[in-house]
């Protein structure tokens, strides 16, 4: 049987059979839950092989009908695009499980039941081909998030859960309008047909359908991303959301509104694409800006940490709209390098919490006394999110600043300011809150990692360090998707850059990924 | 041979579902007076098991599809549709009855009787090809359910609700009985079909101006009895002031018998005209979403809000009849079937919580029912969710098979504006979800006693069909497709 569809059943009947556990024996949830958020784990591996190859085809595919009129179909796949997300995913929902293990202590298989039902919902986003289908599973994913905030958020949890969901659902109804109008145009509702058609020349959107239509898919994509000046649910859900809820969220499901852009917003409606994105990355720049300088003046560590996320998906938003090759991989590979270092912020920033009970940053200092191994995690991991060279993060904006210099120096410079304020808002957290003197409270409170929290984070680092030295290992898929995506979005549309700048042969210390890139750019 | 006294036994068929409620009605009123108050729970026994032949009674005159009584009714897949409807809307609200009335009033069982005979009414309309016979099936509901209205005749809030029903209803179905004589003298006709003939047909046609006064005076009649602005403003206080088990039957089988005979009489006889009235039904839409989705956000009693929210579905349903499409009339059948599910679900879940006297009615005393009782929190949340039309719904598909009939009829406004309206009930529906979940239990959750068997049943066939309608939504959708298409 296809490995994607086993993704998808296996955390749907983890949830039903979680729900159904006597409620007297919570263990019993967590040691289900976990297995089976490993299990798929182990088995989204499967799928990175076939997909390395060739990034730009569709595999494992299962398409079938799910209701005939109209056509709907469950039409499921992983590209080059999908792959490593999908991944993602299913390597943070058992880590969100270990995280949460001792943190949640009420209602507690309710909380492993949804964090599985929302494992569904965001692997279900990123294998969708059929628009319909995505749809559902966009929505899908909003319900348990929407109880995770709500029931085992901070204190005012409910303010921020229903602002999640009323933002969310208000830019995804639009979306909604666009797909029947879609369909009512193509008479499908799959994305592949609906790819043909439009390259064939057999559905050709008028100027200003294609404008309104890329709009409605826009606004729903750009909230959740969220893109300033939409972003305002983000910092109330990121902060009041417990630790796995804020994981899920800054990692995987921000993710979807970048994924949506690049996936459908590009590729189908190119010619409205180009016309805005000179508007779109200039509000992708100020959120850059806009979100640091937020951050630096922050003083509690997860609203810090969630501005921050503001600002990195600014430059994800910012490579995908430059139409440049090289700012394109930059984009996906940040994607997920963010999903990878936010993450791991704010299972830290979680830890921590655990143990002072404050998010505040004046209540700590000197941490790195009473918990060294804590403070070395944290620190890696913070270097990792200003993109130290070596570390993931660096990668990923390299080349998105290199792509977006390539077509506009401007827009590159003031996206290099975001970096600069990165380093400064991230240090100087870390200062205050790892150096200098202990209060008793600290001393008395906070001790080192254990097995368990080693365990959630161990595996994050590494990839921070596999993610900023072997580049090859992650980026070839997503070349070959980029490469066809852009095709897609050539067809009948000249190009923005007229010409690219003559360049030196220069060479990065960066090696294999951003050099190749560099070669393919023209 | 002058035709027989007996009419053809294909005939009496085709009214099977209208005999069999007939025969046990009657029964249930006759067995009355003979039983003690104890055991007076048998006649709601009774009252289920007619309905039940009469869903089998429905299948049977499927069979024998066509007109019956001289073209005075008509089988077709529109009226099978609908009677099933409304017969299981009757099965789910005597469920919810049975506790309730042996709790408040125990010395009474023609409640069972009027709720056979509102079914009735709701069936003959369904199958009423015909004007005078829409007017006889609509007083025979109409009438069953003022008297369900106030039917705890001690209780103010019963009576405010009964008399107001009563008296703004009388009055709605005097313009639509007034609507009826304008076509008739214009058209000298009442059947459905040959209006629609003496409209279309150039030489024939009566002055316009006689048929739009007709069409607008039937459209107030129609408006009124689906709650449609500006002709909504009974809803709230007559579904707040009901009976809880009432309110789920009022807001489910007369509104969608009233739907049937809207389409059926809109789609038919005055189709061609219909570039003059598209423009009303598409106003009455926008103001009926817009009243119902902002008023609900103010509410603090659960009935009142369901009662606005009941409003707003209607307005959605309105978007369908104002694209004049078959696929707008399929759209609006499968919506309302499963606005019944999820709506009757909902009511089922205030008919338990209320308890005695109704004390329990305001929001803010759901506080904590997850807790408390996990299964029903999770029923209500799905009956919630399918309200607000989050996928694997049956609401989500309604939604979505209306706003895209309304795509296809280039409504683009109306269906944004509608979207967006949706957005915004998500709002009033999530704070229900807040109060269940996310509050500390009050006192009303502390003291819920466990939900009684006929509610429970009906909880949980309710979520099933709201489930079902949003997973599987062909079983109902291909049969709806098929019967859209009404007899021209």
């Amino acid at each position: 049987m296809n490995v994607v569809n086993v993704l998808l059943i296996l955390p749907a009947a983890g949830f039903l059979a979680v729900l159904l556990l006597p409620r007297s024996r919570p263990d019993a949830a967590k040691i289900a839950a976990l297995a089976v958020s490993l299990a798929v784990f182990l088995l989204s591996l499967s799928i990175a092989a076939p997909v390395h190859g060739d990034g730009a085809e569709l595999k494992f595919v299962t398409d079938v009908q799910w209701i005939a009129s109209p056509d709907i179909r469950y039409h499921v796949g992983v590209d080059g695009l999908s792959v490593w997300l999908v991944i993602l995913t299913a390597l943070l929902t058992p880590i969100c499980v270990l995280i949460s293990w001792r943190y949640i202590e009420r209602r507690v298989k309710e909380f492993y039941a949804f964090l599985l039902l929302l494992e569904v919902g965001l692997i279900g986003v990123f294998v969708a081909w059929d628009l319909f289908l995505f749809y559902v599973f966009w929505e899908l994913s909003l319900v348990p998030m929407y109880f995770l905030i709500g029931i085992w958020g901070h204190e005012r949890r409910i303010y921020a859960a229903v602002k999640f969901f009323l933002f969310t659902m208000a830019g995804s109804v639009l979306m909604l309008a666009a797909i029947i109008y879609l369909y009512l145009r193509a008479g499908t509702f799959d994305y592949v047909v609906l790819q043909e058609q439009m390259a064939s020349g057999q559905l050709m959107l008028t100027t200003g359908e294609q404008l309104l239509l890329f709009l409605a898919f826009f606004l729903a994509f750009a909230i959740k991303v969220p893109l300033f000046p939409l972003h305002t649910w983000l910092p109330d859900a990121h902060v009041e959301a417990p630790s796995a809820g804020s994981v899920m969220l800054a990692s995987v499901m921000l993710k979807m509104g970048t994924y949506g852009l690049l996936r459908f917003c590009l590729p189908m409606f190119p010619n409205a694409a180009r016309q805005c994105a000179p508007w779109i990355i200039v509000l992708a720049i100020i959120g850059i800006i806009y979100g640091a300088l937020v951050s630096l003046v922050q003083p509690n560590m997860k609203k810090l940490v969630a501005y921050s996320s503001v600002s990195h998906l600014g430059f994800v938003v910012l490579g995908i709209f430059t139409f440049n090759e090289i700012a394109l991989d930059g984009a996906v590979y940040q994607m997920l390098n963010h999903g990878i270092s936010t993450g791991a912020l704010f299972m830290l920033v979680g830890f921590l919490y655990e143990r002072r009970h404050s998010l505040e940053i004046a209540d700590y200092g000197g941490v790195a006394t009473p918990a060294p191994n804590l403070a070395a995690a944290f620190l890696i991991t913070t270097l990792a999110s200003i993109g130290l060279p070596l570390l993931n993060n660096f990668v990923g904006e390299f080349l998105v600043l290199q792509g977006a210099a390539l077509v506009n120096f401007r827009w590159a410079v003031f996206a290099a300011i975001g970096v600069i304020l990165s380093a400064c808002y991230m240090l100087w957290m870390y200062q205050r809150a790892f150096f200098g003197e202990t209060p008793e409270e600290v001393r008395s409170h906070v001790y080192d990692l254990r097995a368990r929290e080693w365990a959630a984070i161990l595996p994050l680092i590494a990839l921070m360090l596999w993610m900023g030295i072997g580049t090859g290992a992650f980026l070839p898929p997503i070349q070959a998707l980029n490469r066809t995506v852009l095709e897609q979005t050539k067809s009948n549309a000249e190009f923005l850059v007229k010409e690219t700048p003559p360049r030196p042969p220069l060479r990065t210390e960066n090696g294999a990924g951003a050099g190749r890139g560099l070669l393919n750019a023209r | 041979m002058p035709a027989s006294l007996f009419p053809p036994y294909e005939d009496l068929l085709r009214i099977l579902p209208e005999i069999v409620l007939t025969i046990a009605g009657t029964l249930v009123m006759v067995l009355e007076p003979a039983l003690r108050p104890e055991r007076k729970r048998l006649l709601g026994g009774i009252a289920i098991a007619g309905l039940l032949v009469a869903l089998w009674g429905t299948a049977v005159a499927n069979l024998f599809r066509g007109p019956a009584f001289h073209q005075m009714v008509v089988v077709d897949g529109f009226a099978t549709f609908f009677r099933a409807l409304v017969i299981v809307v009757g099965i789910l609200a005597v469920l919810c009855s049975i506790h309730y009335l042996q709790r408040e009033r125990p010395d009474s069982g023609e409640y069972y009787a009027l709720v056979l005979f509102s079914v009735v009414g709701q069936s003959v309309m369904a199958a009423a090809n015909e004007l005078i016979m829409i007017f006889i099936g609509l007083e025979i509901s109409s009438i069953a359910t003022y008297v369900l209205a106030g039917y705890l005749r001690d209780d103010r809030r019963n009576n405010e609700s009964a008399i107001k029903y009563f008296l703004l209803g009388s009055f709605a179905t005097a313009f639509l009985l007034y609507g009826i004589a304008w076509i008739y003298g214009a058209a000298g006709t009442t059947n459905l079909v040959e209006i629609r003939r003496v409209l279309s047909t150039p030489e024939l046609a009566p002055p316009r101006f006689l048929v739009g006064v007709s069409a607008a005076l039937m459209f107030v009649g129609f408006a009124f009895k689906v709650s449609a602005a500006p002709f909504q403003v009974w809803a709230p206080d007559v579904y707040q002031g009901a009976p809880a088990p009432v309110t789920a039957f009022m807001s489910a089988g007369p509104k969608a018998a009233a739907f049937a005979i809207f389409l059926r009489v809109y789609m038919t006889a005055f189709e061609p005209i219909s570039n003059r009235w598209e423009p009303v039904v598409w106003l009455s839409a926008l103001a009926t979403m817009f009243v119902g989705n902002f008023a609900a956000l103010l509410q603090n009693n659960i009935k009142r809000l369901l009662a606005y929210s009941s409003i707003a579905h209607a307005g959605y349903v309105m978007v369908a009849v104002s694209a004049h499409s078959e696929i707008g009339t399929a759209a609006a059948m499968f919506y309302l079937a499963a606005y019944a599910f999820m709506n009757v679900g909902a009511f089922a879940v205030v008919t338990h919580f209320a308890r005695q006297g109704e004390k329990y009615v305001d929001v803010d005393d759901l506080a904590g029912l997850g807790h408390r009782q996990p299964v029903t929190a999770a029923l209500f949340s799905i009956f919630l969710l399918s309200l607000i039309g989050i996928p694997l719904t049956g609401g989500f598909f309604g939604k979505f098979y209306i706003f895209k009939a309304a795509l296809e009829a280039k409504l683009y406004w109306l269906t944004v504006i509608g979207l967006l309206n949706s957005a915004v009930a998500a709002y009033y529906y999530l704070r229900i979800l807040v109060v269940m979940y996310f509050h500390e239990p009050g006192e009303a959750a502390q003291t819920v006693s466990p939900v009684a068997p006929g509610v429970k049943i009906a909880l949980w066939a309710s979520a099933a069909g709201t489930l079902l309608l949003g997973i599987f939504p062909s079983v109902i959708l291909d049969f709806a497709d098929r019967s859209a298409a009404l007899m021209k």
